[in-house]
């Protein structure tokens, strides 16, 4: 009993408070990173009055988020107007219970130094054996991809919902836009992704991970293309630059928050930038080898090992969400028109067109 | 199995009650001097004029239900990716069958201009 | 410990079902039965039907719905929301709801002897709970071979529609 207690309750219980106090620290200095990284790709200098070269500023903007006034505006509907931005941010913090940071058994040794303390060795072994409680994830589930992409769908609601319930004309327009481009992309990711499981044949994060260990090769090396459909539709998704429409501010003042205000605002806020670091974790997962070192068979490679496998994991997600500021720095806005041209002519055919190649590959 | 899915509902519930914890404390703290001009619709400064919630391009409603068809087709495209190994000529051809006929139907929609946005 | 968790979200759908029937304003009634799909596939995953549980959320949820609120968005709520609530189709809806409570009552008491459950193996019931996905896959791409051909009919048909209710003869 006890033992189920610290397996599924307990253990799961911190390394969710540990994700989420990252996750929110890292979105915040994400934030930072992204404006001094813009900021100097326009020859400027970003944020630089709150602490050294404005490291302090995510923490000026937060407490700023608290400290202002929240408005609802007088003809929203004001229940809708509180629930839309929760339910685009729960959804895009609860989609981390399952990706696996790191490999199973990664808390093995720390666990059994600390338990062994409390409890008899039978029962510490039971606990350290459990994926659940020893692994670099929440949790495994069999069916995790779909999981993702089911939990993070949710999130387009919350959009919609918010620019509904303004009852303002930007914002509804911009919800719909935003809407429309989620879902037309949301086609072409997923054939991209069926893509990988065609070689990986599970839909567990965790297994598709050990199989690209298994193969030698991480699975980038195998369908490149279907890692840059999965990023670009990753960026749609996310509503990041180039296809920002939603946001346009020159058409649009702010998109569906353009009425949200203090708090509320944070929250899809936050939702946006979560879901960004979701996309960059899941390329990473399916196409980039998770936690391992590159071409972890490789012998003479052997001493990248020296790097532990969180550490891989995340300077690969680093390095995408660079890609993702670098790319938004860099390209110009598409026009709405053009937008949903490429999403359902152009990456819809490829991205189609490549499962049925590669599983014409794999049946010969 | 069922085990492993407990915490993903702890994560549900604290997912839940950060947000909520976060608008009591907001509350608590921020000011609320609202008047009737700050309340009043965003349109860049203007007085609102018309109704808002207006009717829209039908396009939209085209993409949505597109998307929903496409929706149902990776659906099944899941399960057949997975087990494609265990027989793979069989399943391909079987595929290739399934998205023939859905292959048509989208070059009927791009075709007849559903795709075009002007 | 799963009894319980049956009634908390059976109770959260029939709630959730109640309240988007009687909502006034179509929206909120949408919102609800988002809630309400919800917590369907809540009570799939507690049935240990991972693969339908994730496909409610991802087609229902994440699909349906996003039309759903399009539809609603496509009329104008305001006229919506003054019009009578009973519609001049009462009639046929009271004699539908006595044809399907019924059909449904019957199957409830007599469901388990007109349907056996023996033809489904067991040893499938055990894969089934591991292998979630997998079992899915092999019985529609096997067994269910010719439904599963026949839903791609289904969808061409839904995509044509679509595409002829809304476009204009140019």
């Amino acid at each position: 009993m006890i033992e189920n207690l610290i397996i599924y309750f307990l253990i799961p219980f911190i390394k969710i408070g540990a994700i989420v106090l990252i996750l929110s620290g890292a979105i915040a200095y994400l934030t930072l990173l992204e404006r001094k990284l813009i900021a100097h790709i326009q020859v400027r200098l970003g944020p630089m009055r709150v602490g050294w070269h404005g490291l302090l500023q995510p923490i000026a903007d937060g407490l700023k988020f608290v400290l202002k006034e929240d408005i609802v505006p007088s003809k929203a509907d004001a229940l809708i107007f509180t629930l839309a931005p929760m339910i685009s941010l729960i959804p895009a913090f609860v989609v981390f219970s399952v990706v696996p940071f790191g490999p199973p058994g990664m808390f093995e040794g720390l666990l059994r130094g600390i338990l062994s303390r409390f409890l008899e060795s039978a029962s510490v072994e039971r606990i350290v054996s459990n994926p659940i409680a020893s692994g670099g994830f929440v949790t495994d589930i069999n069916i995790a991809v779909l999981f993702v992409l089911s939990v993070s769908s949710v999130g387009i609601l919350g959009v919609i919902l918010g620019g509904w319930a303004s009852n303002s004309k930007y914002p509804l327009l911009g919800a719909l836009r935003s809407s429309a481009q989620m879902v037309s992309y949301e086609v072409a990711m997923g054939f991209a992704i069926i893509s990988v499981l065609l070689y990986a044949g599970s839909l567990s994060l965790v297994e598709i991970v050990q199989q690209q260990q298994a193969g030698g090769w991480w699975y980038f090396f195998i369908q490149p293309v279907a890692f840059f459909l999965l990023l670009v539709c990753g960026m749609a998704e996310t509503n990041r630059l180039p296809f920002d429409l939603p946001e346009a501010e020159t058409e649009l003042v702010g998109g569906f928050h353009t009425e949200y205000s203090g708090f509320r605002f944070s929250l899809f806020f936050l939702a946006e930038y979560a879901n960004m670091i979701t996309v960059s974790a899941l390329a990473v997962t399916l196409f980039w080898g998770g936690w391992l070192p590159p071409f972890p068979n490789v012998p003479w490679l052997g001493f990248l090992g020296i790097i532990p496998p969180v550490a891989w994991f995340l300077i690969k997600v680093f390095l995408i969400l660079y890609l993702f500021i670098w790319v938004r720095g860099t390209l110009p806005r598409f026009r709405f028109d053009q937008l949903m041209n490429y999403g359902w002519k152009v990456f819809l055919p490829i991205a189609l067109g490549h499962v049925i190649l590669y599983a014409a590959i794999l049946a010969i | 199995m069922l085990a492993s899915y407990i915490p993903i509902l702890i994560f549900i519930v604290i997912a839940l009650s950060l947000p909520i914890v976060g608008l009591a404390v907001g509350w608590l703290v921020r000011p609320s001097k609202p008047n009737a001009t700050k309340l009043m619709p965003y349109e860049c400064g203007v007085d609102p004029e018309s109704d808002s919630r207006d009717r829209f391009s039908v396009r939209f409603y085209i993409i949505a239900i597109l998307f929903v068809v496409f929706d149902v087709e990776t659906i099944f495209l899941f399960p057949w990716a997975i087990i494609y190994n265990q027989l793979p000529i069989f399943l391909f051809i079987e595929m290739v069958v399934f998205l023939g006929i859905l292959i048509v139907g989208y070059f009927y929609v791009w075709k007849k201009g559903a795709l075009e946005w002007v | 410990m799963e009894l319980i968790f049956f009634y908390i979200l059976a109770g959260i759908l029939v709630t959730f079902s109640i309240l988007t029937v009687t909502a006034p304003n179509p929206i909120r009634s949408a919102v609800y039965l988002i809630s309400a799909l919800l917590s369907m596939a809540g009570l799939f995953f507690l049935l240990e039907a991972e693969f339908v549980g994730a496909v409610q959320v991802l087609v229902y949820v994440g699909g349906i719905m996003v039309l759903f609120l399009f539809v609603i968005m496509l009329v104008n709520v305001r006229e919506m929301e003054t019009q009578r609530r009973a519609s001049r189709h009462w009639k046929t809806a009271v004699v539908l709801g006595v044809v399907l409570s019924s059909e449904l009552i019957f199957l409830v008491v007599r469901g388990a002897d007109i349907f056996s459950t023996e033809g489904i193996g067991s040893n499938l019931i055990v894969e089934a709970q591991t292998r979630n996905t997998e079992s899915v896959g092999s019985l529609l791409y096997s067994t269910y071979l010719l439904p599963f051909e026949i839903a791609s009919i289904l969808l061409l048909v839904a995509m044509v529609g679509a595409v002829v209710l809304t476009m204009k003869e140019k």
